[in-house]
């Protein structure tokens, strides 16, 4: 009896944080008009498209021969890759472009091939995430497989297009549009890479032209003009895309099994070394250059350790309230099936309501007169829970699904309820995927710059935050150390997700 | 007809020793605890897994270094013998032509192997939209139409209920005797075994040993390994 309360509790905080971001703005644009959809704003509607299919096609496509070439089991260098590829899952925005800046910058080592600054750079940095993540989606995918198609099409002696064409092309074709759909939601939506590498009025997305028409040029009728458009297109790609979508996002990192077998099969070296050359190609250097300049630089001064102290506060706090408020939603959908797409919906409400649009809306509400420390904490914390919420969900339900098909009916005839069951049954039986939801949603939140920039960070500077300021002072040597350190934090955390997740295995 | 000396397979601590000889035009049944290796014995003749000692032998010819499709022979799994997006008569077709490109001789046979396993009528349709026991009849038709010597079934009935695995045991049986296959089955069943195996391989405890008539097998009870495999079962009587 105690879920419906709770998954109904949790709803309702969820749709009131929303209200509360969304109402103040609109009333503000009725009073001054109505909210304005004029060039401005289908300029960065037509950006926001261009780049978010650019970087779709380009991470989805060489994705898909890289992921053929990993399934296979003979690959040399193989392990080591997929763990070169895991780091960009995991990286903050802000340390990902500042690895990308000291490649391809006009001062790094791979300066002047690629304009960094506009369009190329933005579809640059969306590509060093997405690759690795739609090689792993992928991978996923095909690993889903049953070994013995392989085999099957090993004796009839099929030629790796003969495979392609009946073994793999119909599990993509299931599977590879929710997985672009993922991507491109996720860099439609992308703030901080934008923000930092976009140049003015021709390169802005509806997400950063919200936050500049409203903090640049105060003016909430194109603010309003342009969250309309942006919940339109996400509230479209979601209902294109399927509820699913998330799910894959939040998966424990694959484990590869035995691998499938492809002895004697057409494709071998040379086609794996085409298949993975721009991978590597766009991930390795990156990743290579945040190692090595931020080894030059790390001091661990005074601004250094607050920044790390306010980063673990905050990423503590939001992974907590994100958790509090997942359990309830994920627990209430896994038990009304009749309610599930709603409470699903609220789930993804931090994805469909652009994060600028409710920090504009709670600051016109709670931040008027000047906010206190505690009060912007508490706003970056409910903000960073919100963004991470749909994540913290995916990882739930699956779980909870299958505790409330295990254990409901067993606990209704023992007459186990309420706290005793939480206490003795859910939590215990849970363990390792709430701790997994608090990790992703605390890695989410140390890592985010988008709600620190949006309220303003007067006063509290953390890692990302930090690294953001030394990058705009022209001191790129503090930013790497700095961002080291963050991707070290990040990285403690990723692998203790990942090692609870592996446990959860029963192979 | 397949043949196996001092065969040795290892993969991390299991290790498999395999002395085997199945006769040309038999029907062998391999029986054993679950884990023992029956189905890595199949893979080891099919060719998806390497031996580390040993040649592996099918009619007469060294295979040992040949990939599976050139093998003399066919294997059936226990499911996930169709491809789910094309239909019965394509899946069967690509026992001929991986490329789909059959002449009218080619097609004919094809469809004079659906006629045989009783699938004429549903040709056209898709392997989700068939039963268990369908889905099977379309890998015993591709095996016809692939034509090889050999013919490697991995408890192909398991998942059947008892009246249809017995039916499709006699036509499997049937198509044997008609073309003078030899077949090695493996099944968790001792009454499939009794009811159409010539003879029995046994794999237990790290080997698969030299086949031995079915009637002995099941005589064999002063054989501690055997007898505590067989258990209470009696004869099916």
């Amino acid at each position: 009896m105690s879920v419906m309360p709770g998954g109904l509790g949790a709803a309702l905080w969820v749709l009131a944080a929303v209200a509360a971001g969304l109402l103040p703005l609109l009333s503000l644009a009725f009073s001054a008009g109505g909210p304005t959809l004029d060039g401005a704003v289908w300029a960065a509607l037509r950006f926001t498209l261009v780049q978010a299919s650019l970087s779709t096609v380009l991470a989805v496509v060489p994705a898909v021969a890289l992921a053929r070439a990993l399934a296979r089991r003979q690959f040399r260098g193989r392990d080591l890759l997929l763990r070169v590829f895991a780091v960009p899952l995991a990286l903050p925005a802000i340390v990902a472009v500042l690895a990308v800046v000291a490649i391809y910058g006009t001062s790094g080592w791979l300066g002047g091939i690629i304009p960094v600054y506009g369009l190329s750079g933005i579809v640059l940095v969306h590509v060093f995430f997405n690759l690795p993540l739609a090689t792993r989606l992928i991978l996923e995918a095909l690993a889903s497989t049953p070994p013995e198609a392989h085999r099957l099409a090993a004796q009839l002696g099929f030629t790796d297009g003969q495979v392609f064409a009946h073994v793999d092309g119909p599990v993509l074709r299931n599977r590879l549009p929710a997985i672009a759909g993922l991507i491109f939601l996720l860099c439609a939506a992308s703030f901080v890479t934008v923000l930092t590498l976009g140049g003015g009025p021709s390169a802005t997305t509806l997400e950063v032209a919200i936050y500049q028409s409203l903090r640049m040029d105060f003016d909430p009728a194109r603010a309003a003009g342009l969250a309309l458009v942006q919940v339109a297109l996400s509230v479209t790609l979601v209902a294109l895309a399927g509820r699913m979508m998330l799910a894959p996002a939040a998966q424990a990192p694959v484990r590869l099994r035995q691998g499938r077998f492809c002895g004697g099969r057409a494709g071998g070296k040379g086609a794996d070394g085409r298949a993975v050359a721009p991978g590597i190609a766009v991930v390795v250097p990156p990743v290579a250059a945040l190692v090595m300049s931020g080894l030059d630089h790390v001091t661990l001064n005074g601004a250094l350790l607050s920044a790390l102290g306010w980063s673990l506060a905050i990423g503590g706090a939001a992974a907590l309230v994100a958790t509090a408020l997942g359990y309830g939603l994920a627990g209430a959908a896994a038990r009304a099936p009749r309610w599930r797409g709603w409470f699903e919906g609220v789930a993804l409400a931090g994805v469909i309501v652009p994060p600028a649009v409710m920090a504009t809306g709670w600051f016109l509400l709670f931040g008027r007169n000047g906010t206190s420390i505690a009060e912007l904490f508490l706003l970056v914390v409910a903000l960073n829970a919100l963004m991470a919420l749909p994540f913290v969900v995916a990882v739930l339900a699956p779980a909870l699904t299958r505790l409330a098909a295990a254990h409901d009916r067993l606990c209704a005839s023992l007459g186990i309820s309420g706290w005793a069951r939480l206490r003795f049954i859910d939590v215990p039986a849970l363990r390792r995927p709430l701790a997994q939801a608090l990790l992703l949603a605390g890695i989410m939140a140390m890592g985010d710059l988008t709600a620190i920039t949006l309220f303003g960070s007067g006063g509290i500077l953390t890692l990302p935050a930090l690294v953001y300021q030394q990058m705009g002072h022209y001191r790129g040597h503090l930013a790497a150390g700095t961002a080291l350190v963050l991707a070290l934090v990040i990285f403690l955390s990723a692998w203790l997700a990942e090692h609870l997740g592996a446990e959860d295995d029963p192979h | 007809m397949i043949r196996i000396e001092h065969g040795l397979y290892v993969y991390g601590g299991f290790r498999l020793a395999i002395d085997l000889t199945v006769p040309r035009g038999s029907l062998t049944a391999v029986l054993g605890p679950s884990g023992a290796g029956k189905s890595t014995l199949l893979a080891i003749i099919a060719g998806f897994e390497p031996l580390r000692q040993g040649r592996v032998q099918v009619a007469g010819e060294d295979v040992t270094e040949l990939p599976p499709a050139q093998r003399p022979l066919t294997m059936v799994f226990q499911d996930n013998n169709t491809f789910a997006h094309l239909d019965a008569w394509t899946n069967v077709a690509l026992g001929v032509s991986p490329a789909l490109k059959l002449d009218d001789e080619q097609r004919r046979r094809v469809d004079e192997a659906l006629a045989q396993v009783g699938l004429s009528a549903l040709a056209g349709r898709k392997p989700g939209e068939m039963s268990g026991g369908e889905r099977q009849r379309i890998a015993l038709a591709r095996m016809l139409v692939r034509n090889r010597p050999v013919v490697l079934l991995d408890e192909p009935f398991a998942a059947l209920g008892p009246g249809l695995r017995a039916e499709l045991l006699a036509e499997l049986q049937g198509m044997q005797k008609e073309r003078g296959l030899t077949i090695l089955m493996v099944t968790h069943q001792p009454e499939d075994a009794r009811a159409v195996a010539d003879q029995v391989c046994f794999v237990d405890g790290g080997a698969a040993r030299p086949p031995m008539a079915t009637a002995d097998f099941f005589a064999a009870r002063a054989d501690a390994a055997i007898a505590a495999y067989l258990g209470g079962w009696r004869d099916g009587r």
